[in-house]
């Protein structure tokens, strides 16, 4: 059995557990940890089950057994508030981050975007956006990357069974940090982000409308080819990734509409949301683990900051 | 109920809900106009901002002519005895716009989800609360619940700290038996002090009877707009309103003759087509798809061939709700392919 690297997950919850699931059948990360903070907590005796060490005393109950079990990437997807502690003292001891929380201490990462720089770049701590963003930010800058686009937005529409209590409770979380990746990554000047929590039953399929205004007439056949191009890039690791309609180009406005279904890995195939996240964390954890098993890549710790005072 | 020598504030959606017909166009001294004569005849409380509330500003809405805060400091300070409110629908707007309104001189905040997502306007109705403001929660498509959906989503929205929480008909789908019902729940289970509000349009021409009754069930607040200009059909017309708490005796304070003349003389004349109960508006309500579809739907017919009352039903069928209309365009467009138009 070729080498694989170790992986701890933190957050036991629908997104943990998805993504405990997908990382069980990478070649290349083996999870073998999961951290929560509720012993009676079902994802952490589902962890158990699969055969991971679990703890329910937090990010500390993990620390002390890092170097041991060689753990060299952490996956949080707990919440923004508890997720700067929990970089901190993991990145501090070597290990590295994929953050799945709105925290985003580190840069943004979508994967067939962004994910190779990052690689370059070392970064000990990435940020995987939000659902919405993961799913039209490859769009955005599929178009940018044929002719600039003076402003990108973005609708995203969730079912209301997969949209959690996280998410409900800050909201603005997502518009905020969807539109700044929308400029950052997308390549965007200025990036606008809505989301529609949606109650229909059966509940719907994760919708994604993507608007964009290029600064000049849009080169419609070079934009139809790139689009094309970015949607096989992203079907990679999330296969129901599909183009509905579109591109429309209508004066310099270009539209296109998405539709993306979950694998339904353990989540209802409805909640593409959640599973873009999952998927696209998984694909980024494996790209660095590729770079740390042909040594390319060395993780390094970083150098304690001193709390702000 | 009798509801002879009863208070009740009407709220104007003129200037906000009217911005929909408008393409969100309209200009600043449309908007003085009309807010200079609605402060004249005496109506307390006037919402501003684009249609689809603050930050409504988008491309799947529509850009307005000018920003919400260009809006809002045009008319705050013109008022001499009416307060100003906007509105504010978490995923569209953030708390950042709330702050915003809130130092320009708005009042009164409303915070509008679909009726069965109150969880989402805890960030925002709490921060209102904070900041003293007058708090609403605003629950959109009221159709799509039923009364003991709503009961716990109103609860929700007051504990965050709203003092008032309205049964938002925003299909112009509801019947007055079904308003009777709805707004009886939600008053029975509200605190004594917490309001109660109705929102109507009047696709089904049930605008005034649907606030009517809404008003003998114990509901305090009631939007209209005069003539009617809101989006699908319009709003409940206020001067009609107006005339009809007269003739039964409902305090509104508003002088009938001016609310007649700002409608008469300053909105009709302000309106790109008649806002009426056409054969899609009519569906809107009978279909019970979110009023401000209503000219996607028709500029999706034009460019697709598709019938926008088509459309409209589709939307339905799909359970689309406020907020996507990114999704007539697209349905639209599957339509047209199934028929083979494009």
């Amino acid at each position: 059995m070729s080498q694989k690297i170790k992986c701890a997950l933190i957050g036991p919850g629908n997104i943990g557990t998805d993504l405990l699931y997908k990382l069980k059948r990478s070649p290349v990360l083996d999870p073998v940890w999961m951290v929560g903070v509720d012993s009676a907590s079902e994802g952490l005796k589902r962890a158990r089950d699969l055969g991971l060490k679990t703890t329910e005393l937090g990010v500390d109950g993990l620390l002390p057994y890092l170097a041991a079990d060689s753990v060299q990437i952490a996956f949080d997807a707990t919440s923004a508030y508890v997720h700067a502690e929990n970089s901190r003292k993991l990145t501090e001891r070597g290990v590295m981050v994929i953050d799945l929380t709105p925290a985003a201490i580190g840069p943004f990462c979508v994967p067939p975007v962004n994910l190779l720089q990052l690689v370059e770049k070392r970064e000990m701590n990435v940020n995987m956006v939000t659902c919405g963003g993961q799913a039209t930010i490859p769009m955005i800058a599929a178009i940018s990357r044929v002719q600039p686009v003076t402003y990108g937005e973005i609708v995203a529409t969730i079912s209301s069974e997969s949209a959690g209590p996280g998410t409900r409770k800050n909201i603005d979380e997502f518009t905020r940090t969807t539109a700044a990746a929308i400029e950052e990554v997308g390549g965007a000047r200025q990036g606008k982000a809505i989301i529609i929590i949606n109650p229909a039953e059966p509940p719907l399929v994760m919708r994604d409308t993507v608007h964009c205004l290029t600064e000049t007439a849009p080169d419609q056949e070079k934009i139809t080819a790139s689009i094309h191009a970015m949607i096989q890039e992203v079907q990679k690791y999330v296969p129901g990734y599909r183009l509905v309609n579109g591109p429309v180009f209508d004066g310099n406005r270009v539209s296109v509409f998405l539709e993306v279904e979950g694998l339904g890995d353990f989540l209802p195939k409805y909640s593409g949301n959640l599973d873009i996240m999952t998927a696209a964390a998984a694909q980024t954890a494996e790209m660095f683990a590729e770079g740390i098993l042909a040594g390319t890549i060395i993780l390094t710790p970083t150098c304690p900051v001193a709390p702000a005072a | 109920m009798t509801v002879k020598g009863k208070r009740i504030t009407v709220h104007d959606m003129t200037l906000r809900d009217g911005m929909h017909p408008k393409r969100h166009q309209m200009t600043l001294d449309e908007m003085r106009a009309v807010a200079r004569g609605l402060d004249a005849a005496g109506v307390p409380l006037i919402e501003v901002t684009h249609g689809d509330g603050l930050g409504g500003s988008s491309l799947n809405y529509g850009f307005p002519a000018h920003t919400d805060e260009e809006y809002l400091n045009a008319l705050i300070p013109l008022l001499k005895q009416a307060r100003v409110s906007a509105l504010l629908i978490p995923g569209i707007g953030t708390v950042d716009h709330l702050r915003m309104a809130r130092d320009l001189g708005v009042h009164t905040i409303r915070v509008a989800t679909h009726c069965t997502e109150a969880d989402v306007s805890e960030q925002h109705i709490s921060l209102a609360r904070k900041l003293e403001m007058d708090t609403v929660g605003f629950l959109m498509m009221a159709h799509k619940a039923d009364a003991q959906r709503l009961v716990s989503q109103a609860r929700l929205m007051e504990s965050y700290g709203a003092n008032c929480v309205y049964i938002t008909d925003s299909a112009g789908y509801m019947l007055p038996g079904e308003v009777k019902e709805k707004i009886i729940a939600v008053r029975a289970a509200l605190k004594a002090q917490t309001e109660v509000g109705f929102h109507g349009h009047h696709n089904l021409a049930m605008g005034v009877a649907n606030s009517v009754a809404a008003v003998e069930c114990g509901a305090t607040r009631i939007d209209a707009a005069a003539a009617g200009l809101g989006a699908g059909a319009g709003n409940t017309p206020m001067e009609v309103l107006i005339a009809v708490c007269n003739r039964m005796g409902i305090d509104t304070g508003v002088d009938l003759f001016k609310m007649q003349d700002v409608a008469e003389d300053i909105v009709v004349p302000m309106m790109e087509h008649p806002v009426r109960i056409d054969r899609d508006a009519l569906i809107l309500g009978y279909a019970g798809v979110y009023s401000s579809f209503l000219l996607f739907a028709k500029r999706a017919e034009k460019k697709y061939g598709v019938a926008a009352r088509e459309i409209l039903i589709e939307l339905g069928r799909r359970g689309i709700v406020g907020g996507q209309e990114d999704m007539i365009e697209d349905a639209a467009m599957s339509m047209a392919k199934a028929r083979g138009l494009i």
